[in-house]
Order: structure tokens, then C-alpha cells, then sequence
């Protein structure tokens, strides 16, 4: 079980605002954290890991992290960015957490990345970098994997692979997973638990079902672009970070404002 | 033909080189990571050399380093070293004189590098000093080479500061850059050429070796 207690003041997307957070999330959980940009998502997963200051308290198997540095939390991170070691190897980038090969060799299998272990990490696409990422938070068996955006720089066909590898890994581990994404496809493939978080405050908790069925869960959102296809109307918009399309009236313009119902989307998928 | 006082410039460089690295490599980490109000005093500070007359930064260290200061008299009464007209005060003003070639090189090769990079490291469980030594430093080897050898050959070349404080005495502080000086002043000008032009190669070749190290690394990521 880990509790969650913090609170932190943080430059948001309009302007000064509190991330106050108290949840409790149980162990082995999938958690898809969900919210606009600017809402806190990314700052609640630093502070989890230790990577930012605040006030309050984040206990671990009833242990508490509040005087724990951040090398001696139990957090595998993976980073939007993937930040891997540049100077280091695909294998060497894995054994630099923890010198274990026989687990490196395990990962890498998985990830299908055995023929590249050897490769330095610059020489490597997008997809295979975020693996090796994947990878090299698993190393040090944390109890509390927390992934940032891990498929937002991917394309479709990488981003199915790696959410497959994502769920493999979740399942031979057992770890508590806490992943930002915007992407409601990985969404409905990996979670067990959506939060929403709104300036800061968690307004959206339960299951998939619960969190994204909601009726009144609805959007406000500008049309981009409106498109005609077998004679319906398709426009385009933004929500949650990812550009989607819904069939709407043939009045509507670029522009104009549209109400968009998560539900309705999940009821036409 | 004499060639101690090159020598002499050479030990008097590699010995600066080392102990700058040594004393730099945290000041620029500090510098690069922190974001205390104090920094842009530091920046200053350690930028001043660049800016000073080299007589002028010659004679404070003449003036702090002689045995009638506090610091030159501590020094001579516990370890028994004089630090004006030897070879020890030459090193001690050479790291004053070259601090931020040193420094600001690395500082800006560590500003560059991903910040998430280093977080990463933090979360492996590495500590700060492995850190900077495992993940920091090999990421910034264009910016650590161009440290090491403008520090190498600009201490090389340096005159002003080593005339006032080591003078010119032979086999001890007379380096290369003084004893072309004291041949032009004798009008020995075809040993001065030799001399001058020595210093002209060498410093075109260390320079060049940079150059060429640095286009290499560029290229090898993708850069060029």
C-alpha cells in the first residue's frame, strides 16, 4: 500500500496554484494519471520520487519517505525524454542501476532488444530508446514504477508494441505503476485505476469504467479542422493532449465551440 | 642551444592543468546546478582573470603571496615554501591566472547536458560525485578537452603574471615566454625567432588537435 500525502505551490498553466494530493493507491495497481496540461501530473510524480520538495508525506509499505534521498527511494522513472546515459551501451545503461545480468538479459527479451544490447544508445529510434528506458526502471525491482508521457513521442504501431511490453512487464513484476498519458487507448489497455487531476486537485477516481463513463464527464472543445466523409461531417479537435475526430452537425465551423462527451466516445469505439 | 625555460612552462602548465581540474571540476558543478542569488557573484569572480591586466592581478598575488603578508608568511613558516621568485608561487599564480579557462568550459558543458540525464543517475541510486564522474564528465568530453588544453597552453603562454611574480631566475622561473622577452631585449632576435616561432607551432597544433577533437564528436553525434 502506498499513502499519498502532499501538498506543494507550483507555477500551473494559469499561473500560481496548490497540488494537493492524499489518495491511497494498493499494491500492484496500474494507475493512469489523466489532466490538461499544466494540472500538476508531472510535479506529483517528481515529488513521488523525490525529485521535488514538499510539504507532507508519501509512506510506502508503512514505511514513510519523507527523509529518504531520492537514491534510496524504490522508484523506477521513466522519463518522456527517455534520458538514457549517452555514453553508455544499451546493456551498460541497464547494468549502471544494478550490476545483473541475468535480469538485464531477462528485460531485454522481453523488450526484443537482445540484438541491440551492445549498441550505444544514440544509434537508437525513439521506440527502441523508450524501451531500453522501460527497461532500465525495472532494474532496480522498485516497488513504485512511475512512467511520464512514456508513449505521447511515439507513432501508433510503436506505441501498441511498447503498451503490450508495458503490460508483460506490470504483470512479471508486480510493480505499483503510476504512468502519465493522455492517450485513451493505453488507457483502456492498461489501467486498473484513472485519476483526473484538475489545477492541482484529483477531481476523477475510480476505475476505468467509472472515471471515463460518467455522463456528465464532457468537454468544451475548438473544432481545428472539419472535414466531409461518406457525406458526414467529421471535425477535428484536441482533448486531453491528442487530436481526435467526432461526427458532428453540418452547421458547425472551425472555431466553434463543440461539448464532447468521453462516454459518447467510449460507446462508439 | 637552451631549452629549459620550455621546460619549465611545461611543468609549470601540466602541474596547473592538474590542479585546476582538481579544484575547478566542483566549482563548475556548482555553478552549473545551482540556483542561488550568489551565483552570478561567482561567475564574476572566477571570470576576472579574463578581464584583469595580468600586471594588475601580478601584483595583488605579489602582494598576498610575499612573506611579509599573512598568507605568503603562514605558508613559508609552515611548510617552508617561499611563493614570490619560485617555482611554487609560479603555480599558485598560473591557477589564479588560468581558473577560468578552466572553469567555464566545463560549466558550460555540464549547463548542457539533460537535466533528466542526471536525474536519471540520482534515481539508479548513484550518488552525486558518481554521478558527475560516471554520466556528467563522459557526456561533456568536447567541453573537458577544450578545459584541459586551452588551460594547458594559455598557462603556456602566459607572461605578465609570471614575470612579476616569479621574475626570471634560470632553471627556476624563467619560462619560455620571459626568456623571448629578455632575447628581444638583448636583441638576440635569432634565437628569439626560434623561441617565438616554437610557441607559434605548438600553440597552433594544440589548437588545432581541439578543433579536430571537437568536429569529430560532432560528427560521431550527428551534429555536422
Amino acid at each position: 500500500m502506498i499513502q499519498i500525502d502532499i501538498e506543494k505551490s507550483l507555477h500551473g498553466a494559469e499561473g500560481l496554484m496548490d497540488l494537493k494530493v492524499n489518495l491511497k493507491i494498493k499494491k500492484g495497481e496500474f494507475v493512469v494519471l489523466m489532466g490538461e496540461s499544466g494540472a500538476g501530473k508531472t510535479t506529483l510524480l517528481r515529488v513521488l520520487a523525490g525529485l521535488e520538495k514538499a510539504k507532507g508525506d508519501v509512506v510506502v509499505e508503512g514505511i514513510s519517505w519523507q527523509r529518504v534521498a531520492v537514491q534510496k527511494r524504490e522508484i523506477g522513472f521513466v522519463f518522456q525524454d527517455y534520458a538514457l546515459f549517452e555514453n553508455m551501451s544499451v546493456e551498460e545503461n541497464l547494468l549502471f542501476v544494478k550490476n545483473d545480468k541475468k535480469l538485464a538479459s531477462e528485460l531485454l527479451e522481453i523488450t526484443a532488444l537482445s540484438t541491440l544490447k551492445g549498441r550505444n544508445v544514440m544509434g537508437l529510434s525513439g521506440g527502441q530508446k523508450q524501451r531500453v528506458a522501460l527497461c532500465r526502471a525495472i532494474m532496480k525491482n522498485p516497488k513504485l514504477l512511475l512512467m511520464d508521457e512514456p508513449l505521447s513521442a511515439l507513432d501508433n504501431q510503436m506505441k501498441y508494441k511498447l503498451q503490450t511490453e508495458i503490460k508483460v512487464l506490470h504483470e512479471r513484476f508486480d510493480m505499483t505503476t503510476i504512468m502519465v498519458s493522455h492517450d485513451l487507448e493505453s488507457v483502456f489497455t492498461l489501467a486498473s485505476r484513472v485519476l483526473v487531476l484538475d489545477k492541482g486537485i484529483i477531481v476523477k477516481d475510480g476505475s476505468v469504467q467509472e472515471v471515463l463513463k460518467q455522463e456528465k464527464q464532457t468537454y468544451s472543445v475548438k473544432v481545428l479542422s472539419v472535414k466531409i466523409e461518406n457525406a458526414n461531417n467529421i471535425a477535428t479537435y484536441s482533448l486531453l493532449g491528442k487530436l481526435l475526430e467526432n461526427e458532428v452537425d453540418s452547421t458547425v465551423k472551425v472555431g466553434d465551440s463543440i461539448e464532447i462527451s468521453l462516454s459518447s466516445r467510449l460507446i462508439s469505439r | 642551444m637552451d631549452f629549459t625555460p620550455f621546460w619549465i612552462s611545461f611543468k609549470l602548465a601540466g602541474l596547473t592543468t592538474l590542479i585546476l581540474f582538481i579544484v575547478a571540476l566542483p566549482l563548475a558543478w556548482w555553478l552549473s546546478q545551482t540556483r542561488s542569488k550568489s551565483k552570478p557573484f561567482f561567475e564574476a569572480l572566477t571570470a576576472l582573470p579574463i578581464v584583469l591586466p595580468p600586471s594588475v592581478l601580478g601584483f595583488y598575488l605579489l602582494v598576498v603571496l610575499s612573506p611579509n603578508s599573512a598568507v605568503g608568511g603562514w605558508v613559508e613558516d609552515v611548510f617552508g615554501v617561499k611563493l614570490v621568485f619560485s617555482f611554487m608561487g609560479l603555480v599558485v599564480a598560473s591557477c589564479f591566472y588560468s581558473l577560468p579557462f578552466m572553469v567555464q568550459p566545463l560549466q558550460n558543458g555540464f549547463e548542457s547536458l539533460n537535466r533528466h540525464m542526471l536525474e536519471a543517475s540520482y534515481l539508479a541510486g548513484k550518488s552525486k560525485v558518481q554521478t558527475v564522474l560516471k554520466v556528467a564528465l563522459p557526456n561533456i568530453k568536447p567541453s573537458l578537452i577544450t578545459a584541459l588544453i586551452i588551460t594547458f597552453a594559455h598557462t603556456v603562454g602566459e607572461f605578465g603574471v609570471v614575470l612579476m611574480v616569479g621574475g626570471s631566475i634560470p632553471d627556476e622561473t624563467k619560462v619560455a615566454s620571459v626568456a623571448i622577452y629578455e632575447m628581444v631585449e638583448t636583441m638576440e632576435y635569432g634565437q628569439a625567432h626560434i623561441y617565438a616561432g616554437i610557441m607559434v607551432v605548438m600553440s597552433f597544433l594544440v589548437l588545432l588537435a581541439v578543433y579536430l577533437f571537437n568536429h569529430k564528436q560532432k560528427t560521431k553525434i550527428g551534429i555536422v
